[in-house]
């Protein structure tokens, strides 16, 4: 009797520590909902309010109103599907012969992948931005997403998948005279469904997310994604805070959503990013 | 590889030997990353190095000037603002890994509902820093959420304007990162737990170990590669912090927390002197190398496997 009370007791407590942490992770999300529904009222009250004041969609119908959320919307969702075909079309070619074949200058091209991990980047942004004027690229979302489509880490991520493909279904394949280009899209393709599932995920969350490049890369507002576009509102309205908040939820739902639907493959994506 | 024996089976149908046709095969399929590597991560850093030496604000054709973009850094003393800020922001990196670790712990145990809280940690993560940039701007405001719980826990006498203060902005932004990350270094981590044999904590017990003592003896080397490949990745991430500060405080109060790569971002982008901008590019891409290949050496016992 009194082990059970101890092991009931100490549930309660993870629990209770469990939910404290998630509060804090989580509070900023809430707050920033709650202002997005209220329609009257400071913003700002002490205590900070968690329950909107006369709920409402006023402030969404008004964002929408003031900006072409809906563009930005749709430019969003292109840039992120234009970014995750090509990642997963060049890290999955470039993976294959990385995993299944023996080639002079293999080693070395792994070597040099594996340094590119260790270097910062963005550093090089200034070069690519130039790179893109030389070939008319600024203002394009080829732009965009030509200098991140072949990642790394996806190239890495996918070579692990296709590393645990049995060789006797790659040799059955050859010795029925498939060409290699074949073998990739009928045999290696679809047994590494999880994996490409998984880097498909990372990468949406990356495009979806970037607002930097781009910022930089695009000239024209009127092909901003709404990350940017949302940055766009909060010079427009600098002090209509429950107007940015509902800008700031409705860039967040579509994420959220995708996380909701695909939690697994979020989690087991980046696992597999470790080993 | 058995590859290579494997496809001397296939009919060979040009005249070259099978070794070279693999060969061909091989670069044909790695084409298009290799293409795209070259021209914007491998590039950059050859054609970088080469633009620091000169002076080029794309009007006119780039001069060469010898090291004189380096002697006008030297002479800037916003440029050393940005450094120190830079390697300021390195505490977050042993922060993030402490509590990304410690709630690791947490929830790698069978409950009802854990899954829920292991999403609910990992929300921040798939944020974008406009977003989050945004959330924290009202959470730190004069009326905001950070001054409320400041006052009440008798921590602040006064509400502060946490974004607008010369020193305490860099570590507001620096709780933004924190926030961020702790969720994605928690899954790392999660996953290099799961790895850890049962048999051996166990093995441990039954020895007489106490739970503390399983953890530092059995554990903690069992994650070496993981703590390498965190620590790595986050201090990456911290010297080319750029995105939240740009958001959050822009550079400012008085350029007092610009970061290394914020200023690059700055002599380009809004100064359109590239080549001075490729100068301090430089710097982070060193900066950042030295601390990785600092650490690489310090785990090396460990015996890292990055593949």
């Amino acid at each position: 009797m009194v082990r059970k009370l101890r092991v009931a007791l100490g549930h309660a407590l993870l629990y209770g520590l469990l939910c404290g942490i998630a509060l804090l992770t989580l509070f900023p999300f809430l707050w920033t909902l709650s202002t997005a529904l209220s329609t009257a009222g400071g913003v700002f009250t002490f205590p900070p309010r968690l329950i909107p004041e006369r709920p409402g969609l006023a402030n969404f119908v008004e964002v929408v109103q003031a900006l072409p959320v809906g563009r930005y919307f749709l430019n969003s969702v292109l840039l992120t599907v234009y970014g995750v075909l090509g990642t997963l079309l060049v890290c999955s070619l470039a993976a294959y012969p990385l995993a299944r074949m023996d080639f002079p200058g293999r080693d070395a091209i792994l070597a040099a992948l594996l340094g590119t991990l260790l270097l910062p980047n963005e550093a090089g942004f200034v070069v690519n931005f130039l790179t893109l004027g030389r070939l008319g690229l600024v203002n394009t979302y080829t732009g965009v997403v030509l200098p991140s489509l072949a990642s790394v880490v996806g190239i890495f991520l996918l070579r692990q998948a296709y590393l645990a493909i049995p060789q006797e279904l790659l040799d059955a394949a050859r010795v029925d005279g498939a060409s290699e280009l074949r073998i990739w899209a009928r045999v290696v393709l679809p047994l590494s469904r999880p994996a490409l599932a998984a880097l498909g995920i990372l990468s949406s969350v990356a495009y979806w997310n970037a607002f930097i490049w781009p910022l930089v890369v695009l000239r024209d507002p009127d092909r901003y994604p709404l990350a940017v576009g949302l940055l766009y509102l909060q010079g427009l309205f600098a002090h209509n805070t429950r107007l940015i908040a509902a800008g700031t939820v409705l860039a967040m739902l579509p994420i959220l959503a995708m996380f909701v639907f695909a939690q697994r493959s979020f989690m087991r994506g980046l696992e597999g990013a470790v080993r | 590889m058995r590859g290579s024996r494997a496809l001397s089976l296939a009919p060979a149908r040009s005249l070259a030997g099978p070794r070279l046709r693999t060969t061909l095969t091989a670069y044909l399929f790695l084409a298009p990353a290799l293409v795209l590597l070259g021209a914007f991560t491998f590039a950059p850093l050859a054609f970088g190095t080469l633009l620091a030496f000169a002076d080029y604000n794309v009007l006119a054709p780039p001069r060469w000037v010898g090291a004189e973009n380096f002697r006008t850094l030297a002479r800037d003393p916003a440029f050393w603002v940005a450094l120190r800020n830079s390697l300021r922001y390195l505490l977050v990196v042993p922060a993030i890994q402490v509590a990304a670790l410690a709630l690791a712990l947490l929830v790698n145990r069978r409950l009802p509902g854990i899954t829920l809280f292991r999403a609910a940690y990992y929300v921040p993560v798939i944020t974008s820093f406009a977003v989050a940039g945004l959330m924290w701007n009202w959470m730190y405001a004069q009326h905001g959420v950070v001054n409320w719980v400041g006052l009440r826990l008798g921590l602040l006498a006064r509400p502060f304007d946490w974004l607008n203060h010369p020193t305490l902005a860099l570590y507001a932004v620096m709780l933004v990162t924190f926030w961020k990350g702790i969720g994605y270094y928690m899954v790392l981590y999660l996953a290099g737990l799961q790895a850890v044999p049962q048999e051996l904590l166990e093995a441990a017990r039954v020895d007489g170990a106490g739970r503390v003592q399983a953890f530092l003896l059995v554990t903690l080397p069992l994650l070496r590669p993981t703590l390498l490949l965190c620590t790595l990745l986050s201090t990456l991430a911290a010297v080319k912090v750029f995105e939240e500060v740009y958001v959050m405080t822009g550079g400012g109060p008085f350029g007092q927390t610009t970061t290394a790569l914020l200023y690059v971002y700055q002599k380009a982008f809004q100064e359109f002197r590239f080549g001075l901008a490729a100068a301090a590019g430089l710097f982070v891409a060193a900066l950042g190398l030295g601390l990785s290949l600092l650490y690489v050496r310090l785990f090396r016992e460990g015996g890292l496997r990055p593949w």
